[in-house]
């Protein structure tokens, strides 16, 4: 336990200073903002897609940080000092999701805000908004993290990353935007399942993949 | 090994290698490689470039499986290669106060760790502005800061200047009087008073 939170808050505290935690989160308002330019200021129009779009780059903008996830340890060699210490890689990969989660959704929900007053949406579809993003956001940051553990020893990491991450996260959106449009309870269950479903699998698969690409 | 350290139980094996065969990308390295390292001991691995000096560490270390025999460890190992393993954005200090939370070792080891390779002046200095070699000398004062006690030094002389040979061939002799090990691969050839050679032979020339 004192391991992993030391790995914790080295993970946290690198995204803190590397200010790797304002890049999506600027990606997530600038998106918000250009949606208007794109299908006209119409507030009636935006008001009913608003939700669904802010999904979407949300979704985008989990893509972001996914090439930097493991590189930079993996090349510093501080992946392999953790494994001859004994430290098992799911526990790695358990405490990068847990500060990947919080440094990622965090400021994302907080970004939620503007980005909803952008494209005029009202209190219903916000709340709505914001509880899916926080139930769904632990899958998001999970598929980065296994996105990024899967593809830590190719070249062009960052293109394959996103194909790769993509049609993973379609159940996720598609729960997400049916809970924003009004679809009742059941898109949120659903979203909160496949949450669960990926943080389990992802310290093992992801895991997996950090010790196989060590040989 | 030697007469002069009789003052310790050298029948503690840190570490063996019983007839270990390793290949890499399919390309046998080498094989039937059989040793052991004692408490006090010391294993110099030559050979030439290619021969899988560092794939021989890598596998000691546990971070590679042999394709045949048996690596054996009874301690702890600490690890230094080309990669310094330290947070490039943290000062010296931060970086290696890291490594001593994950090794449960107290904080002022890593002050008279610094100390003995000579950068105690750069511990508020950030880990990115260091040069090759004090970077070197930086991972090797995380090694004594560790307390693992085998080391395993892949090219530790490597970058390092005319004042740190001394040192880290200093701190090697204190590790062996306390009763550790050390394996080190390196074409410099480092005082090590009762060092047990490894040769490596270049595959298909020799």
């Amino acid at each position: 336990m004192r391991i992993w939170f030391a790995l914790f808050a080295r993970d946290l505290g690198g995204a803190w200073r590397r200010g790797s935690l304002w890049l999506p989160v600027g990606f997530f308002l600038l998106v918000a903002a250009l949606f208007p330019f794109a299908v006209g200021p119409d507030p009636m129009l935006l008001a009913r897609t608003g939700g669904g779009m802010l999904w979407v780059a949300a979704l985008l903008a989990a893509l972001l940080p996914v090439d930097r996830l493991f590189a930079d340890d993996a090349d510093d060699g501080v992946l392999d000092q953790l494994a001859l210490r004994g430290i098992g890689e799911e526990s790695v990969v358990l405490a990068r999701l847990a500060a990947h989660w919080v440094g990622f959704a965090a400021p994302l929900l907080i970004a939620t805000l503007p980005a909803a007053a952008l494209l005029n949406l009202d209190a219903g579809t916000l709340t709505r908004l914001v509880i899916g993003l926080a139930i769904g956001t632990p899958a998001l940051a999970a598929l980065g993290i296994l996105v990024a553990a899967l593809t830590l020893s190719l070249r062009s990491a960052g293109a394959i990353a996103g194909l790769l991450l993509l049609p993973l996260a379609v159940p996720i959106l598609i729960f997400g935007a049916g809970y924003v449009a009004g679809a009742g309870g059941g898109p949120v269950k659903l979203l909160a399942a496949a949450s669960l479903f990926l943080v389990a699998i992802t310290p093992f698969a992801a895991g997996a993949a950090l010790r196989a690409g060590r040989s | 090994m030697g007469t002069g350290q009789s003052r310790r139980d050298e029948s503690i094996s840190l570490l063996s290698c019983e007839a270990v065969a390793c290949a890499r990308g399919g390309r046998d390295l080498f094989a039937g490689l059989s040793f052991a390292l004692r408490a006090g001991g010391a294993v110099h691995v030559t050979g030439p470039n290619g021969a899988g000096k560092s794939s021989l560490l890598r596998l000691l270390a546990g971070l590679l499986e042999p394709v045949a025999g048996r690596v054996a460890r009874t301690a702890s190992c600490a690890l230094v290669d080309e990669r310094a393993a330290l947070d490039a954005d943290r000062t010296v200090a931060q970086a290696l106060r890291f490594w001593a939370r994950i090794d449960a070792s107290p904080a002022p080891m890593i002050d008279s760790a610094l100390v003995r390779m000579g950068c105690a002046h750069l511990a508020a200095i950030p880990v990115r502005l260091l040069s090759t070699g004090q970077r070197k000398r930086v991972a090797i004062a995380r090694t004594i800061a560790s307390g693992a006690p085998i080391w395993l030094l892949d090219e530790p002389a490597n970058g390092l200047d005319r004042d740190a040979l001394p040192l880290l061939e200093r701190a090697i002799a204190d590790h062996r009087a306390d009763g550790g090990g050390v394996v080190i691969a390196s074409h410099i050839t480092l005082a090590l008073p009762y060092v047990e050679i490894v040769a490596l032979a270049e595959r298909g020339r020799s």
